[in-house]
């Protein structure tokens, strides 16, 4: 990656809600992650995009506290992660659904495992099937649905405990391209009336300029930070729009440059 | 099973060779084996003796006690196995060997610790069963899609609450084969236990009418024996095409 391609890393005005610090990880002998060093600020979505086998999943589970790191620290909030915590919710790339509960039960999983009531869990799951669009499928099951909406009731799942950071692996990468694109826009919605931090993991550059306020670049094996850049598109208003803005198709081309390397 | 004039049996084979059996045995080919019609007959006469019932219900209870014990052992074993690579190792080399060994020869051993009596057939229903359900339920919990486990750890499911809410209704489908074929070999471990032991419910019956070339009461008790196996069997397969939908939904 030229350097000249990317923006400085800006300090974020708020505090950064999720910190790394020296992030490694081995397997075995193999090193998959080397040395990550990133802050997320809060109520940003950022994607950390690279080639496959560059460790993005990896870096995401460690956050999620699901993959300990070999070196580093991670904190959430200021607190050490030792594990996964409610102030962390995630969303699957293979959607991660209970195949023997329903709609309703899937979406109120989070929050059973939370302790709350039946009642108020049940109400507060409806209000994210609604919020997601499947109001209506409540009691159906998920081989009853079509991948998209399998995938709107692992967000509804993720909303429904109201972290306030939102891990999301790859969550469009197994749903068909017009659907992909319609979960897209309305990402983009969310992101934009909740206070919320997104960390999306993707190999789609498009996907990623299209989506994030920061785009962390990762190389492959082991993965490293290759870059960061903060395209300058205006958001708001016709989500169509951004795939025609210039400052988009720029950043695409540019990152594409910059990852080819990799690629042969 | 009553008179074959009022039953039709399910297939035309079992029909065939009913046939073929009748014919047999009013032939006089031999005394061991004498027509279906003779030994349905005699069914129906002994099967309300208080020798009868009395052993039908101590079989009953062998068997049930015996799937059970193995039920409640072999699962939580299987996910242990599964979800243990330590446990695993450990165990794997003894469930592989018990599962395919000639187990009747321990039967005696059982004997010699255990006394003759019940004790020792429960035993032998549990060591007949429980190695395919620990074997099922450990494949069953190897085949949880392992981002259903990241998922419940992720939203704060505990290991013991995951064990209840996500490993055993995941494995539900192999836990179900695996006591379909448990409890199969369990029928034969009830028989093989009693004929050993000889002395309690329809092993001491068997005892008794072979010793006494009582061929059609023999053969009586076998086949309520194989109907009983046959039953179990198929109730269980019923249960599980039940909950398959389960495994067509898995990845």
């Amino acid at each position: 990656m030229s350097a000249a391609a990317l923006r400085p890393v800006e300090t974020p005005i708020r505090p950064p809600i999720v910190e790394l610090r020296g992030i490694g990880k081995l397997y075995g002998t193999v090193r998959a992650l080397a040395g990550i060093d990133l802050d997320f600020a809060e109520g940003k979505l950022t994607a950390l995009l690279g080639p496959s086998g560059c460790g993005k999943t990896t870096l995401l589970k460690i956050v999620a506290g699901l993959v300990r790191p070999s070196e580093g620290e991670v904190r959430v909030a200021g607190r050490p992660v030792t594990g996964p915590g409610p102030e962390r919710a995630f969303v699957f790339q293979d959607f991660a659904l209970l195949p023997w509960a329903t709609v309703l039960k899937n979406v109120a999983f989070g929050l059973e495992m939370r302790g709350v009531a039946r009642a108020e869990r049940e109400e507060r799951a409806r209000h994210w099937i609604a919020e997601v669009g499947l109001t209506g499928f409540e009691q159906s099951y998920p081989h009853q649905l079509s991948g998209g909406m399998r995938q709107r009731v692992g967000l509804a799942r993720a909303l429904a405990v109201d972290a306030p950071v939102l891990l999301m692996d790859e969550p469009f990468s197994a749903v068909d391209e017009q659907t992909r694109r319609k979960f897209q826009e309305d990402l983009l919605e969310l992101v934009a009336r909740q206070n919320k931090t997104f960390l999306f993991v993707t190999h789609s550059i498009e996907e990623a300029v299209y989506l994030a306020d920061r785009i962390v670049l990762l190389s492959p094996r082991p993965g490293r930070l290759a870059g960061i850049v903060e395209p300058r598109i205006r958001r708001g208003g016709d989500p169509e729009r951004i795939r025609r803005d210039p400052v988009y198709l720029d950043t695409v081309e540019t990152i594409w440059r910059g990852l080819k390397g990799w690629v042969e | 099973m009553r008179s074959p004039g009022l039953t039709v049996p399910a297939s035309g084979s079992l029909l065939i060779w009913l046939a073929a059996w009748e014919l047999a045995g009013r032939a006089e080919l031999t005394l061991l084996l004498p027509p279906i019609s003779a030994i349905l007959a005699r069914l129906v006469e002994i099967a309300p003796t208080a020798a009868f019932l009395e052993a039908l219900a101590i079989t009953g209870e062998a068997f049930l006690l015996g799937n059970a014990i193995a039920i409640l052992l072999g699962v939580p074993l299987g996910v242990l196995m599964g979800r243990s690579r330590i446990a695993d190792e450990l165990l794997a080399p003894w469930v592989d060997l018990f599962v395919s060994a000639p187990l009747s020869a321990l039967v005696p051993v059982i004997m010699l610790l255990f006394g003759v009596g019940q004790t020792t057939i429960v035993l032998t229903v549990v060591l007949f069963a429980l190695w395919i359900v620990v074997l099922d339920t450990r494949a069953g919990v190897r085949g949880i899609p392992p981002s259903l486990l990241e998922m419940a750890a992720c939203y704060g499911c505990g290991p013991w609450r995951t064990f209840w809410r996500i490993h055993l209704p995941a494995a539900l489908p192999e836990i179900l084969t695996g006591i379909r074929m448990g409890v199969i070999r369990g029928v034969k471990g009830v028989v093989i236990g009693q004929l050993l032991v000889s002395v309690v419910g329809f092993g001491q019956l068997f005892e008794i009418y072979s010793s006494h070339f009582l061929m059609e009461h023999f053969w009586a008790l076998l086949l309520t024996l194989f109907a009983f196996a046959v039953l179990v069997a198929e109730g269980l397969a019923w249960l599980e095409r039940r909950v398959d939908y389960f495994a067509a939904a898995r990845h």
